[in-house]
């Protein structure tokens, strides 16, 4: 692909802290290449505002190569951007052209509160995670891998589940700031596989409860949140889900 | 786990709502085939609503159809006020919005749209109410009519319906009602089987069809009437 650079206008959220109102400022960005990712053109902005003697913005990231869950911004009406299955990161500026205008903004949903411009409280999520998200098993040698015969087709969408990231973007497209897309995934992972059996029930009870309890809205299931998922986590999960809860809500004594 | 527990929850809130929808859907199939009775005139000219007019007298004749008729509203009056109570909670999810949408991406607009769907169907379930259960079921209103077939005695609800739909703003409400349910059935139908935990992808494929022919051949139905009767095709 050829190469190119392009000036922009920026227009990002800025808020302070979590009690700040917060507002739109407009940034002018010159020669970013075509090459770069998203975030290194933020990085290209923030450099210059550090010089100015200004506060950079503030945004999420890490691994930088798709995999943490970490980026997480809103951009121009889409989470993650304008690319399908992808993450902030990875999103690459011959997404744009010259001229163009790119509004960025932090998730919305009440129960991931901005802490500073782009950047929102997503720990509501490892809550979700530590209410029943895991399998407890004892200390010891590691069984063999092979140990426990599993379908492959069960292995198969145990691990299309599993590569949830928890990034949030499900709950920012979605018009109920509802989590099932996300909590579905990690129910579903554990469920189709052996070693979740023994929690199965009070896994599912406790995690819905906890998601609640966090505030998150219900599913309508309109289908937003695989749109935006980078990771392509379907909606299906969120069925099993459901199921998962019936029968458990059913049949645990507790 | 407690039933109220189990049924407050945000998954058991959209239990409700889906077995209240597949109720009412079954109720959709009922109705819909008592009105498509009316169509009887139009391949046998000496019906005159006889058909239809027995059928609706069945529908009010024992004790046992009165008493699943309070049942059939309690489920519509569940599913509206549930819908009511989790679109406002839902809204509340997110008290800062964002400042640019987005839109239509990655979902139709009827699947965001089901409370405002649902409320235009509200809107219409009670100019509907009005015009026929009401004088036939409750104030058993003069303007009905009675008409005698073999001896029996009833309601004359076809020769009101005619009168009815002679109305030209009268059948554009009928229509619209018609519309909103086509579009409110074609998300809500699917939706409530992956509500109630039907995951399989075969079996939501052949769900998803199924839906999207229901969604359309009732409507539909629902919609010729008034058309029909407007148009003359259906006269008394």
């Amino acid at each position: 692909m050829e190469h190119y650079t392009m000036n922009l206008t920026l227009k990002v959220w800025r808020q302070k802290s979590s009690g700040d109102n917060g507002r739109f400022e407009t940034y002018q960005v010159s020669d970013i290449s075509s090459e770069m990712s998203f975030l290194e053109m933020f990085d290209v902005l923030n450099e210059r505002l550090i010089k100015e003697g200004k506060d950079p913005i503030a945004f999420d990231h890490d691994c930088r190569e798709g995999i943490c869950g970490a980026c997480s911004m809103y951009i121009n009406g889409r989470p993650h951007g304008p690319w399908h299955a992808n993450t902030t990161c990875q999103l690459h500026m011959r997404a744009y052209k010259n001229g163009d205008t790119i509004v960025v903004e932090p998730w919305r949903a009440n129960s991931f509160p901005v802490l500073k411009d782009l950047v929102v409280d997503r720990t509501a999520f490892d809550r979700i995670i530590q209410a029943g998200g895991y399998i407890s098993v004892n200390t010891g040698n590691p069984v063999d891998a092979n140990a426990i015969p599993i379908e492959k087709d069960k292995a198969d969408a145990a691990f299309a589940a599993a590569a949830c990231i928890g990034c949030g973007a499900c709950v920012a497209a979605c018009k109920n700031s509802s989590a099932m897309l996300f909590l579905s995934a990690k129910v579903s992972h554990l469920a189709l596989l052996p070693q979740g059996e023994p929690e199965r029930k009070s896994r599912v009870l406790k995690m819905v409860e906890t998601m609640d309890k966090e505030g998150f809205g219900s599913c309508t299931f309109t289908e937003a949140c695989e749109a935006v998922c980078p990771k392509e986590i379907s909606v299906t999960n969120i069925s099993r889900l459901n199921k998962e809860y019936i029968v458990a809500g059913m049949t645990e004594e507790k | 786990m407690k039933w109220s527990e189990f049924f407050t929850s945000s998954v058991g809130k959209k239990l409700v709502m889906a077995f209240t929808g597949l109720f009412l859907i079954t109720f959709l199939i009922v109705h819909v085939g008592i009105n498509a009775c009316i169509f009887a005139d139009m391949v046998d000219d000496s019906d005159n609503g006889e058909m239809f007019n027995k059928a609706a007298h069945f529908m009010g004749a024992s004790y046992v159809i009165r008493l699943m008729e309070i049942g059939l509203f309690i489920g519509i009056l569940a599913h509206i006020v549930q819908g009511f109570m989790l679109e406002a909670q839902n809204r509340s999810r997110r008290k800062k919005g964002y400042a640019v949408s987005m839109g239509s991406q990655g979902s139709a607009w009827y699947k965001k749209s089901m409370g405002l769907l649902g409320t235009l169907i509200l809107l219409f379930l009670i100019v509907h109410i009005s015009h026929f259960w009401v004088p036939s079921r409750i104030t058993y209103e003069t303007t009905l009519n009675e008409v005698s077939y073999n001896g029996r005695e009833m309601h004359n609800v076809f020769s009101k319906m005619v009168d009815v739909f002679q109305n030209p703003v009268v059948v554009l409400i009928y229509l619209l009602g018609c519309f909103s349910l086509a579009w409110h059935l074609l998300h809500g139908f699917q939706s409530s089987f992956r509500t109630v935990g039907v995951h399989n992808k075969k079996w939501l494929a052949l769900i998803n069809s199924v839906g999207v022919g229901f969604s359309i051949i009732v409507p539909l139905i629902f919609a010729l009437m008034p058309l029909s009767i407007y148009f003359g095709w259906v006269t008394k």
